[in-house]
C-alpha cells in the first residue's frame, strides 16, 4: 500500500540552521495496517508524515502509494489517496464555513470540483447521518460556523472529514496532543472505532506512551531521522507503556554516551 | 432629485467594484491592489471599442475579459512567482497604466454619440418626459437607466450567491478561510487564488465599463483610489448587515456602495472640496478599521474602572 525507500530530507541545507530531518527512512506498510509512530522531539516523526502527505518534496528516495509513484506529486494531488488530521485543531477545518459546508468539502476530497451544488439535500441527509453516528450531538447544528465549536469538537469533525471518503491512507499527526484529557480520550475512541470499522491503513504519530502501547498493530520508533525499532504482531501486542519508556531511556543513555565520548575526544585532541 | 438618482446610479455601478473587492479581500483574504488598474482597463477597453462602433454588449464583455486577464496575471505573479500579493497587485496596476494609454491612444476618450448599453435603455423613454414616483417627478430616461443598472447588479449578485454555493465556489471560500485545510482536501490553492482574482477583477472591469458608459468618457486617471473606495463600501456593508454570510455580504456591498455615494453627494453639496474627497475616503476607511478595536479597548478600560 505504502512504500517508502531511503527518504532523505534536509532543511536549511548549507546554513548554520541545517536540520537533517530524515536520514534514509525505508518502510513498507501493508493495506489495512495501523502503524503508530513514536520518537523523541525532533526525531523526524512529523516530518515523515509530512513527506508522505507531500507538504514538501523529499531530497532523495521514493514514495509509492496505491501502486503509483507519488514522489514528485504536489500535496493537493496526493489528497486523492490521503485523509489527514493535524495536531492543531484549527488547521483541519475552515472556521467561517458551517459544519455542513466543511463536510461537503471533505466529501469531494481529491475529486474535480465543478459547478454542481455543494450541498444538495441528498448529501445533507447523508452527512447528518454520519455526524449523528459520532454521537456528539452535533447533527442539529450543521449550519453553525465551525469557529463556534470547541477544540475537541473541531478535531472530531476533522477526523470525520478525513475518514469520510475512506482514504487509502489515514495520517494522524499527534491529533490529540492539543486537547484536554477528556476530549483526547473521546477523539482517540472515535479514531479507533473508525479505523477498525473501515479497515483504514493508518499512520499515527503520538506522544502518548499509553496510546502507543494499546493502539495499532505495529509500532515504529524514530530517533534522529531514522527508524530504530519496528515492533509487529505478537511483539507489538506485548508492549506496555513502561517497556516503551525503557526504550526511550536507552536512547537517552546512548545520546549521553555519545556526548561524553565527544567531550573526551575534544579534550584530548583540540 | 436628479442628484439623488445620479448618486444612486453611480452607487449601483460601483457596487460591482465592491463585489470585486469583496471577493479578493474578504473571500480570498488576498490584499489585491490591481483594482485601480483593472477598473480603468475595463473603462478604456469599453471606450475604445464603443468609439469604433462595436456592439456595446460585446464591448462590455471584452472589457470584463480584459479585467479578468489582469486579475489572473496578479494571481500568477503571486502564486507561481511567489511575489508578495500586495506587490504583485501594484506591479500589475502600474503596468496597466501604460496598457490603458495604449488601448485608448490618449489620456481621455469621450464617447460622443456612440451607442452604449445605457443609451439603449435611455431610448426606451422619450426625452423630457417625467414620471411620477411617489412625491417626486423624475426624468423618465434616468429611471430607465437606473432600472437597467439595477437589473444587471441583481443578476451579478444572484450569480455570485449561486457560485459560492457550488463545489467550486465553496472550495474558493475555503481557500481564503483555511488554505492548509483545503490543500489537504485536494484543492490547488494557487489555481483557486488565480481564478478568484480573475473573477474579482473581471467584475471591477465591468464596473469601469459601465462607469464609462454612464459618464460618457474614459479617463486614464479614473481608477485612482478605487480599491479604497470599494473597501469602504464593503466595510459599510458589513456594518449594516452585521453578518459574514455570503448572501448578506453581497447585499451589504450594494448597500454600502450606494450609501457611500449618497454620503459623498451630500458632503459635496455641503461644500466639501472635491479635491479632498480621496483624503476623506482614506480617513473614513482608517477610522472604520481602527474604531472597533479602540471601542473594545475603551470598553475594557471602563469595565475595569
Amino acid at each position: 500500500m505504502l512504500e517508502l525507500k531511503q527518504l532523505v530530507k534536509t532543511f536549511h541545507r548549507g546554513t548554520p540552521n541545517e536540520v537533517r530531518a530524515l536520514r534514509g527512512v525505508t518502510l513498507t506498510i501493508e493495506r489495512g495496517s495501523f502503524v503508530v509512530v513514536i520518537g523523541t522531539n525532533g526525531s523526524g516523526k512529523s516530518t515523515l508524515l509530512n513527506a508522505v502527505a507531500g507538504s514538501f518534496l523529499v531530497d532523495t528516495g521514493s514514495i509509492k502509494m496505491s501502486g503509483q509513484d507519488v514522489t514528485r506529486w504536489p500535496e493537493h494531488r496526493r489528497a486523492k489517496f490521503i485523509g489527514r488530521v493535524f495536531q492543531n485543531p484549527f488547521t483541519g477545518t475552515a472556521p467561517n464555513l458551517s459544519i455542513a459546508e466543511n463536510l461537503a468539502l471533505a466529501a469531494k476530497r481529491g475529486r474535480r470540483r465543478g459547478l454542481g451544488w455543494a450541498l444538495d439535500s441528498n448529501l445533507s441527509d447523508q452527512l447528518r447521518e454520519r455526524v449523528r453516528r459520532m454521537g456528539l450531538g452535533m447533527e442539529d447544528r450543521l449550519t453553525n460556523a465551525i469557529g463556534s465549536l470547541s477544540g475537541g469538537q473541531r478535531q472530531s469533525l476533522t477526523l470525520l472529514m478525513a475518514g469520510l471518503m475512506k482514504p487509502d491512507l489515514l495520517l494522524l499527526d499527534e491529533h490529540t496532543a492539543a486537547l484536554d484529557p477528556k476530549s483526547a480520550d473521546q477523539v482517540i475512541r472515535l479514531t479507533d472505532d473508525m479505523i477498525q470499522r473501515d479497515k483504514l491503513t493508518t499512520m499515527m504519530v503520538t506522544h502518548s506512551m499509553h496510546q502507543a502501547a494499546y493502539l495499532g498493530d505495529r509500532l515504529i520508533m524514530m530517533v534522529r531521522g531514522q527508524i530504530i525499532h519496528d515492533f509487529q504482531g505478537a511483539e507489538k501486542r506485548r508492549l506496555t507503556p513502561e517497556a516503551l519508556l525503557e526504550r526511550f531511556e536507552e536512547v537517552r543513555r546512548m545520546d549521553q554516551l555519545d556526548e561524553a565520548a565527544a567531550e573526551e575526544l575534544r579534550l584530548q585532541y583540540v | 432629485m436628479t442628484l439623488l438618482i445620479g448618486s444612486l446610479t453611480m452607487g449601483l455601478i460601483l457596487s460591482l467594484l465592491a463585489f470585486g473587492v469583496l471577493i479578493s479581500f474578504r473571500i480570498l483574504a488576498f490584499r489585491d491592489l490591481t483594482a485601480d488598474g483593472s477598473l480603468t482597463l475595463g473603462g478604456s477597453v469599453a471606450a475604445a471599442l464603443l468609439v469604433s462602433g462595436w456592439n456595446p454588449w460585446l464591448a462590455t464583455l471584452l472589457a470584463i475579459l480584459a479585467g479578468a486577464l489582469a486579475g489572473a496575471t496578479t494571481g500568477a505573479l503571486a502564486t507561481k512567482c511567489r511575489i508578495n500579493g500586495l506587490l504583485a497587485g501594484i506591479l500589475v496596476m502600474t503596468a496597466l497604466y501604460s496598457v490603458n494609454l495604449r488601448v485608448m491612444g490618449k489620456s481621455n476618450v469621450p464617447l460622443m454619440d456612440s451607442r452604449t448599453i445605457l443609451s439603449s435603455a435611455q431610448q426606451m423613454a422619450k426625452e423630457n418626459t417625467k414620471w411620477d414616483i411617489g412625491l417626486w417627478q423624475v426624468p423618465a430616461q434616468d429611471v430607465c437607466v437606473i432600472g437597467l443598472v439595477l437589473l444587471l447588479i441583481a443578476a451579478v449578485g444572484a450569480g455570485m450567491v449561486a457560485f459560492f454555493r457550488t463545489n467550486l465556489g465553496l472550495a474558493m471560500r475555503a481557500t481564503g478561510d483555511n488554505s492548509d485545510m483545503i490543500r489537504a482536501l485536494g484543492v490547488d490553492v494557487d489555481w483557486m487564488t488565480t481564478l478568484g482574482l480573475a473573477i474579482a477583477n473581471g467584475l471591477t472591469a465591468f464596473a469601469g465599463a459601465l462607469l464609462v458608459q454612464y459618464q460618457g468618457f474614459a479617463d486614464v486617471q479614473m481608477g485612482i483610489g478605487m480599491v479604497v473606495l470599494g473597501f469602504a463600501s464593503v466595510i459599510i456593508g458589513e456594518t449594516l448587515v452585521g453578518s459574514r454570510v455570503v448572501v448578506f455580504l453581497i447585499c451589504g456591498a450594494v448597500m454600502g456602495s450606494v450609501l457611500f455615494r449618497l454620503l459623498v453627494a451630500i458632503a459635496l453639496r455641503w461644500g466639501l472640496n472635491p479635491n479632498d474627497l480621496k483624503l476623506v475616503t482614506a480617513v473614513f476607511v482608517l477610522v472604520a478599521l481602527v474604531a472597533p478595536d479602540l471601542w473594545k479597548a475603551a470598553r475594557k478600560r471602563l469595565s475595569f474602572a
